[in-house]
């Protein structure tokens, strides 16, 4: 487009971040720096049993041998690894207290970034998991889940009272082995989420877990564990952000999703972290390994992201397609603005007959950002009837971003079919001035039309979440007409 | 309503207007006709504030204010509705979303509250039924994978919805049917008021048969050159364009 646009271009980029304000909090934090010390302390700190730890000292020495990735379309600074807090926990609260007993400062927190915590106050059909840096803050519904036979907890209540099922499940998809950001995370991961739903339960509401960094030259490290058994079906949504600040802070996560026999787990995320500045200044680099395996015949899995934060996003939420007939889905639409970087695709890996996948990819890339599409697609020998279609497409706005799709497709059976469909496409003038002519203004267009784009995969979110990341990509966005 | 004055425009440093005048009064109807390339679709798009062409002269007032210094959206809710030639596709935006956005901008400008759901779809219903626009079309994306013909009752639909205080409609009626034709030249006819007014942009005398314009302009090489009641639509339809650049040059 032309340059006349650029004034509104240039005030609007500087759009703020709303999540950008830091909660004053005294944290029970563990020194500065990496080493088996500090394992075995944060273990000790979560009050663990011994083969917890175990799985953490393996991780860690695994950690030691391995070499950062660098097959990734990002241009990274060396990350100081003993520079980094890996445990810190807002002090004043109980970790396994209910609602009286969570510090009122935190409350306040989470009232303001829109997460009640107050079951009363709760938006109806919701429950919350609520991590803060290190530690998860309170879980809500709990008991009433309970009741049913599901398990919604913090990661941490769950190595104490589910020890068989974390022992059983974890590590079962994404080993410790399985690459840097992995090992780093089995070594020195605090908290996060474990969702377990019984054979033939619906979950009748949605579970979230809501990631927030709050301490400053602190790393967060969650898991997340989810297990369906047998015809289960539940939603899982996560949201995250984080303060602004110059230093660039390190989110380095796992997920990984069980599903058995005609079981079904859709995951969501809405990832917001703080993305730096207009400058490229300050940011989270996010670095998760998400993975998820049909274990089960006719079972589903299914990733949606809306990935609009992080100064650099390195994700590729997967699927093992292992059970007959098992479905995995990924939706994603990731905005790049500003010095943004983001690498993040699907792998799905057909094993049983008759799997299926879809993959449906949407890049928006603004100011000096860059979004690379990374998927793989994998068929293997005895995957007969294996279907996957793929579409990719990126969107561009302004000339002095990027959008780099690459597509990996590896088929070992003839009955395989594969489609890969991508697109790339800027958004027009003629449709800018289109929508001026009917009284909407540019900003406002860009809105439309980048949701509009979007909406395939908006469509997927549940409801509440689909208002809000609709919300989410306009403000990202703001004013990057280039 | 509107008075252009002396009005000059380029477009990488190519002049295609050369100083057009052009006086529009509350209630009248104006013809603009001229042969292909003569600065027609300029004209509209200078209007409505397209930055794609650069004014080098003249002045054109909007009920009483200046005009070109404003911002196009500014001109669309100031009341200024331009009929596209060529209708521009969004692809996942829906008609419905793209209009309850269009008219609450131009609410909020005026100082009204945001319409309200019902209200909007009744709107949107009545105006369908006007314009005889089948359902499913509106519930499309904006005018994605719409006939030509689809896509310029649309353009008019949205002028119906939009109720604009001045409507310039450019060659809506290319590329319809004799029935759609009708349909649109009906649905204009029911929004011509006393109190606005329409410049419509034309190669057909047919359609004026239908939408009776007040005055007929013969925009040729920039400039009108010729002005008269709608017989000069005839004569046009007859003659062609050759004796007016002949009786110009004479
Ligand atoms: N975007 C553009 N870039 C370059 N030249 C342009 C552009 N738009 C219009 N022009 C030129 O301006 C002149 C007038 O074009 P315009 O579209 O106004 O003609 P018109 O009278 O509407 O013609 P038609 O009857 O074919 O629609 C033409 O010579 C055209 O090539
Ligand atoms: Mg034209």
């Amino acid at each position: 487009m032309n340059g006349d646009q650029d004034p509104i271009l240039k005030q609007v980029t500087q759009g703020e971040y709303k999540y950008g304000f830091v909660t004053d909090l005294e944290n029970d934090a563990l020194p500065k720096g990496l080493n088996e010390e500090i394992v075995r302390r944060i273990s000790a700190k979560k009050e663990e049993p011994e083969w917890l730890l175990e799985i953490r000292l393996k991780a860690f020495r695994y950690w030691l041998t391995m070499k950062t990735p660098e097959w990734a379309h990002l241009k990274i600074p060396p990350i100081d690894y003993q520079d980094i807090i890996y445990y810190s926990a807002p002090k004043s609260n109980k970790p396994t207290g209910g609602f009286e007993d969570v510090d009122p400062e935190l409350l306040k927190t989470f009232d303001k970034l829109g997460i009640p915590l107050n079951e009363q106050k709760h938006l109806s059909g919701f429950a919350v998991d609520a991590v803060m840096d290190s530690i998860s803050v309170k879980t809500t519904f709990k008991e009433s889940l309970g009741e049913l036979g599901i398990i919604f907890s913090s990661f941490s209540d769950a190595v104490r009272e589910h020890p068989d099922l974390i022992k059983k499940y974890m590590g079962s998809v994404v080993p410790y082995r399985d690459n840097f950001y992995a090992a780093l995370n089995s070594a020195v991961f605090s908290d996060g989420s474990f969702v377990y739903i019984p054979k033939g339960v619906r979950c009748p509401m949605e579970l979230s877990t809501y990631f927030r960094i709050n301490a400053a030259n602190t790393g967060q490290f969650e898991r997340t564990l989810i297990v369906a058994e047998e015809g289960a079906y539940v939603s899982y949504l996560e949201g995250c952000t984080a303060p602004m600040r110059d230093e660039n802070q390190l989110h380095a996560a796992i997920v990984e999703i069980i599903a058995h026999t005609d079981a079904e787990v859709k995951y969501s995320t809405v990832q917001n972290w703080y993305p730096g500045d207009k400058n490229g200044k300050g940011g989270i680099f996010n670095f998760v390994t998400k993975r998820g395996i049909c274990l089960g015949d006719r079972s589903k899995i299914s990733w949606t992201q809306v990935e609009t934060g992080s100064a650099v996003t390195w994700k590729y939420p997967s699927c093992i397609l292992r059970g007959e007939s098992s479905v995995g889905e990924f939706y994603s639409v990731a905005v790049t603005n500003n010095y943004q970087q983001a690498d993040t695709g699907t792998k799905m890996i057909h094993i049983g007959k008759n799997t299926r996948s879809t993959i449906v990819s949407k890049g928006i890339s603004a100011g000096k950002g860059q979004n690379s599409y990374r998927g793989l697609v994998r068929v293997t020998k005895n995957a007969d009837n294996a279907r996957n279609y793929s579409q990719c497409d990126s969107l561009l706005l302004g000339d002095q971003c990027g959008a780099h799709t690459f597509p990996y497709i590896e088929v070992d059976n003839e009955t395989a079919v594969v489609e890969h469909e991508a697109t790339t496409s800027k958004i027009g003038e003629d449709q800018i001035f289109y929508c001026n002519q009917r009284g909407i203004d540019t900003e406002t267009a860009i809105g439309l039309i980048v949701n509009g784009y979007a909406r395939e995969v908006l469509n997927k979110l549940p409801m509440e979440f689909a208002v809000e990341a609709q919300k989410l990509l306009q403000i990202s966005l703001e004013g990057s007409v280039g | 309503m509107l008075s252009i004055r002396n009005l000059k425009a380029t477009i990488n440093g190519r002049e295609i207007l050369k100083g057009i005048n052009l006086e529009v009064k509350e209630g009248e109807v104006h013809a603009i006709m001229g042969p292909n390339g003569s600065g027609k679709s300029t004209l509209a798009s200078v209007l409505a504030g397209r930055d794609l062409f650069t004014v080098t002269g003249g002045e054109v007032l909007f009920q009483g204010s200046p005009l070109l210094g404003l911002t196009p959206e500014v001109r669309a809710r100031a009341g200024i509705f331009l009929g596209f030639q060529y209708p521009v596709e969004i692809p996942g935006v829906s008609m419905t979303s793209f209009m309850r956005t269009a008219i609450n901008e131009q609410r909020k400008y005026r100082g009204l509250p945001e319409m309200s759901a019902t209200d909007f779809l009744k709107l949107m219903r009545d105006k369908k039924a006007l314009m005889e626009i089948d359902s499913a079309l509106a519930s499309r994306s904006v005018n994605e994978g719409f006939s030509g013909g689809e896509k310029k009752k649309n353009e008019i639909f949205q002028m119906a919805m939009l109720e604009p205080k001045l409507a310039i409609l450019d060659e809506t009626d290319s590329g319809l049917d004799i029935d759609a034709l009708k349909t649109v030249a009906t649905g204009v006819n029911r929004l011509r008021r006393p109190d606005n007014a329409m410049i419509v942009i034309t190669h057909y005398q047919r359609l004026l048969d239908y939408i009776v314009p007040d005055f007929v302009h013969v925009l040729s090489g920039g400039r009108i050159v010729k002005s008269g009641d709608k017989s000069l639509a005839y004569e046009l339809e007859e003659k062609g364009y050759d004796w007016i650049k002949e009786e110009n040059e004479a």
